[in-house]
């Protein structure tokens, strides 16, 4: 179960060193004071879709595409800076008209492939894509020959030690 | 003084995992009683000293000694007296000594009933076990001590970190861990009866209580993972195929394919080297799971720490231990195979099917490793920076289990050895045919993913009916059900569920986000969720911005919601908790987003139709696993 | 169950080959993982822009958003572009090893002002100093996304016809500064060096 990484915000969390009883009560005295510390600059208004399909296809587009701060987070569920940015470049793309695939490589430009979720089928993802249905494919070959052997001259099985 | 109590008492347990390894394992070669002997006290008094060890690291957070390191860096004075108790192993040393203590539970469940075996198999059981417990307690002492003082003691905690301050946490580990930890035991069994050259229907009377029992907390904890990661973080997600949830659901795979290959052991007598085989691979996988998420060789949030040194540790003790006991399988599994004509079957049997069972579960959990550690291996071979994400991991799974799920229902329905295929088909047909017309069905009824829709009723329905055609035919015989029958009922009874949960959930989900002032509204679907505003709230450690929602459906109200956007003093870390509305047949799920200003804030809205049949259906799970354990027959002597 | 021993079959060779190999393989995966762990960079992204040319933009000043600066303009010489914020924490910190830097003159370093107001932008220089031969700023992050910004601070040497050449996450340590950004520069201001004699084709 992955959790945001306290690295995902702008600003960098300290360590509380040894700060005294009454230095943590002031500390929460401030905090409540002035919940909101310095923030980047940042629209926190909802995206606007123009349809429900669009939507639908944001959100899984945004799905298949990583957040490029954190710790394995894809950017349709990151809270970071950054992943905020991006989603609504990808909007605004997908506004403009771009496909999928263009959207994905406008990122991939600017990221590298680390972006995609999805990874590229190409032949260097050859053993990732192929490798399991491939084994797969041996096994059952393997499953076929050990059936075919062990009914060679069989022997009923004592009713006495039938079980379910 | 007291942290040095602690200390003290885990040294000692480690002395006690020496006696309870060497004496008996080398009472057993040579035939010894009295170092076998030693065995059972040794293991008992093993699980005597963890229980104090842990208990002082309790009292250490409960009484907020931030003289310990441990409790100084997961712990603060504002912690609420419940989190104290689950901090005990909210980070690396903590949660390894709570390893160590399930280790020592399932040494002393397994000493206290296993006095009906023979006197040779406990002590290479426990004896094989105590190793296990040698190598966790020295990675505790020797590089993650949880007793390291910390000198001068600071006045203050960092804290727990937020995230972790919730009751999910405080009952998932222990699940996780005793499922994880427990398939020690048919491991242990595995190479006892490697040892002793010998695999018959008894060995397996005593192995597969403790094997079904292990799976069925691993996958209790794995659910509960799931359902505190789902109300915890606040988008709805369940699943999120991340590297350290692989780690657990791996071995929970091979795990499943060892269940169903001992019944084939026990009841046949064949595949006694794919048995051991498995038994091995699962805690091997459990072990690997304990490397990856320990050792900072995979990027996971949910990683522990990373440190090169303890990374080395485990690998070391991971490789001679799964490299040992792969050699002795190599050396010795051979003699215990064996060609009886009386063990053939033909094609159309149960045997066939429950090895394309294993085959497709070893597969999956293949695939799983694989794209776990592509990443990895790719920069290793320097093919660049590649990630490994549910895109790929969904599509493989679903194409890996969509043959299982078909395959399902004739299992346990096929007679052993041989088996008329056309009758078996002719019985099962029908109920196809249905679960294929509900499909249909809900394919047109579907306000969206239409696809996903109708392969989630089909594959539920047909397996649900399947299982159904099952209980009828036993119902027309002798009427009677062991408890492993049932067991199996309530198991692909859950799949069932699991299955018609997955699907629909992730077919049927609709989100929104937009921007409230007081007074308006959102509708989705058939729900409107009013904004009623938000205030200010004052918690134990932390200051919340507390939403006020109403859900009505059709005019009704059904629910008054409050999600919570936190401000931990501590660290100044901000944590959305979300407000939930849980039906069985969907959560309406509702979190705030930023304040806009004017009283107005941005809300998200999920509706999650189905989503608690993933977690009913896993409970469902386990519990097939703990009634087939129970069965009488694995207590006959 | 009772049980006449028929011959026992040893395990087939080929799965033994496999069962080895596999072993091993990944054993040794592991053990790469391990020692890579330990590497303090290992999570850091390398970025995709570098040897291709950075991203064509026109951005205002800091200082007086009348003026726009774009970044043809730029060509002719390399410089430093380091991305920072006034909210930004790890900013503040590397602001005095990158100002010492800047101070040897070696190379034109231009901040680039990334999603801030622009008076706390001038406020945290006017408190900290200024050691930027010119502050662009982007207040939107548009232009950030071309560059393929991930966090703050981040910092990027572009050679003299444009290029992409290095860059680096994080906060700059003199340790940074010393062992990959001098040793790049110097092979950014060799490579210039060397096509010299020829007349710049374009500014």
């Amino acid at each position: 179960m992955p959790m945001p990484s306290r690295s995902c915000r702008p600003r960098r969390n300290r360590m509380t060193r040894r700060v005294g009883v009454a230095l943590v009560a002031l500390a929460l005295a401030l905090a409540w004071a002035s919940p909101v510390m310095a923030q980047a600059v940042s629209d926190p208004t909802p995206l606007q879709y123009r349809d429900a399909a669009e939507e639908a296809r944001f959100h899984a587009l945004a799905a298949e595409l990583r957040c490029v701060q954190c710790q394995n987070q894809s950017l349709a569920d990151s809270n970071a800076q950054i992943a905020h940015d991006l989603r609504r470049e990808v909007l605004v793309l997908m506004q403009q008209g771009n496909s999928d695939a263009q959207i994905k490589q406008f990122l991939v430009d600017r990221y590298g492939e680390f972006v995609l979720y999805r990874p590229p089928m190409e032949a260097r993802n050859a053993l990732l894509w192929f490798g399991p249905p491939v084994a797969l494919l041996i096994g059952a070959g393997v499953l076929i020959w050990v059936v075919r052997r062990r009914s060679r001259g069989i022997q009923p099985m004592d009713k006495s030690e039938e079980r379910w | 003084m007291l942290p040095e109590l602690g200390q003290i008492l885990l040294v000692t347990a480690l002395l006690m995992a020496l006696l309870q390894t060497v004496l008996p394992l080398w009472g057993a070669h040579r035939d010894r009683a009295t170092w076998m002997a030693v065995a059972r006290p040794a293991a008992y008094a093993q699980l005597a000293l963890l229980l104090g060890a842990f208990g002082v690291l309790t009292a250490a957070f409960v009484t907020q000694d931030f003289s310990v390191r441990y409790v100084a860096e997961n712990s603060n004075s504002l912690l609420p007296l419940a989190y104290r108790y689950s901090a005990v192993w909210g980070a690396h040393e903590g949660s390894l000594l709570l390893w160590a203590l399930v280790l020592a539970v399932w040494c002393g469940a397994v000493a206290r009933w296993s006095k009906r075996l023979p006197a040779v198999v406990s002590a290479r059981v426990l004896g094989v076990l105590g190793i296990i417990s040698i190598g966790f307690l020295a990675f505790l002492i020797f590089t993650s001590n949880p007793f390291a003082r910390l000198i001068p003691a600071p006045l203050e905690g960092r804290d727990l970190n937020p995230l972790l301050q919730d009751p999910g946490l405080i009952i998932h580990p222990p699940m996780l861990y005793i499922g994880y930890v427990g398939f020690a035991v048919p491991f242990a069994f595995a190479i006892a009866a490697l040892l002793e050259g010998r695999v018959d229907a008894r060995w397996l009377r005593w192995t597969r209580p403790w094997t079904n029992v292990a799976w069925g907390f691993l996958t209790l904890g794995i659910a509960l993972g799931s359902w505190w990661a789902y109300y915890e973080l606040g988008w709805g997600g369940w699943w999120f195929w991340d590297p350290v949830e692989n780690a657990s659901f791996m071995p929970w795979l091979a795990g499943a394919a060892l269940i169903h290959s001992q019944a084939v052991t026990e009841k046949r007598g064949s595949f006694a080297s794919w048995t051991l085989l498995l038994a091995i691979a699962a805690f091997a996988l459990s072990l690997l799971g304990t490397f990856l998420v320990r050792s900072g060789v995979l990027t996971s949030v949910h990683s522990f720490a990373a440190d090169p040194s303890r990374g080395t540790f485990i690998l070391i003790f991971l490789a001679l231990v799964i490299g040992g006991a792969l050699l002795l399988y190599a050396l010795r599994a051979g003699a215990l195979t064996r060609e009886d004509p009386r063990r053939g079957f033909l094609p159309t049997s149960r045997e066939t099917l429950l090895l394309a069972n294993n085959l497709l579960l070893a597969a999956a959990c293949g695939m799983v490793l694989l794209g776990t550690l592509y990443p990895l291996l790719a920069d290793a071979l320097g093919l660049g920076k590649v990630s490994v994400g549910p895109p790929y991991f969904g599509t493989l799974f679903v194409v890996l289990m969509a043959p299982l799920v078909a395959l399902l229902p004739f299992g346990p329905l096929v007679n052993w050895q041989r088996d008329q295929a056309s009758r078996r088909v002719a019985m099962l047909a029908p109920w196809a045919g249905l679960a294929l017309l509900l499909g249909v069905i809900a394919y047109f009824m579907a306000p969206q993913g239409a696809l996903k829709t109708a392969a989630g009723v089909t594959g539920a329905a047909w397996v649900a009916f399947g299982t159904g055609r099952f209980v009828w035919t036993r119902l027309r015989g002798n009427g009677r059900f062991t408890a492993e029958m049932v067991g199996m009922l309530l198991a692909h009874g859950g799949v069932a569920v699991f299955l018609a949960g997955a699907l629909l959930v992730e077919a049927l989900n609709v989100q929104r986000e937009v921007a409230l002032a007081p007074g308006q509204s959102l509708v989705v679907g058939t729900y409107e969720v009013r904004f009623e505003g938000v205030d200010h709230q004052q918690g134990p450690n932390y200051v919340a911005d507390r939403g006020h929602l109403r859900v009505l459906q059709h005019d009704r109200e059904l629910a008054l919601l409050h999600p919570e956007k936190r401000l931990y003093a501590s660290g100044g870390q901000v944590m959305t908790e979300a407000g939930i509305h849980a039906r069985l047949n969907g959560d309406v799920y509702v979190a705030l987003g930023e304040s806009l200003g004017n009283n107005a804030w941005a809300v998200r809205v999920h509706i999650k139709p189905f989503v608690r049949w993933i977690w009913l259906g896993a409970l469902l799970m386990a519990l097939g696993g703990f009634v087939t354990a129970a069965d009488r027959r694995f207590r006959r002597p | 169950m009772s049980d006449p021993r028929p011959a026992s079959r040893p395990l087939p060779p080929v799965a033994i080959v496999i069962g080895v190999l596999f072993f091993f393989g990944l054993l040794g995966l592991m053990i790469y993982g391990v020692m890579k762990s330990g590497a303090p960079d290992r999570d850091v992204l390398p970025s995709a822009l570098i040897g291709k040319a950075a991203p064509a933009f026109e951005l205002p000043v800091l200082h007086d958003p009348h003026i726009k600066v774009s970044s043809t303009e730029l060509r002719g010489a390399p410089y430093v572009l380091n991305v920072w914020g006034s909210w930004c924490a790890a900013c503040r910190d590397e602001h005095p090893i990158l100002t010492r830097f800047a101070e040897t003159k070696r190379v034109r370093v231009i901040g680039y002002n990334w999603k801030d107001e622009p008076a706390d932008a001038l406020r945290w220089l006017e408190q900290l100093g200024n050691p930027f031969v010119l502050v662009l700023s982007d207040i939107e992050g548009r232009t950030a996304i071309d560059w393929g910004v991930t966090a703050a601070p981040e910092t990027f040497l572009v050679d003299a016809s444009g290029v992409v050449r290095w860059k680096y996450s994080g906060a700059l340590s003199q340790r940074v500064i010393d062992t990959q950004l001098i040793p790049e520069l110097e092979k950014v201001e060799r490579a210039h060096a060397n096509a010299q004699p020829q007349l710049p084709a374009s500014p």
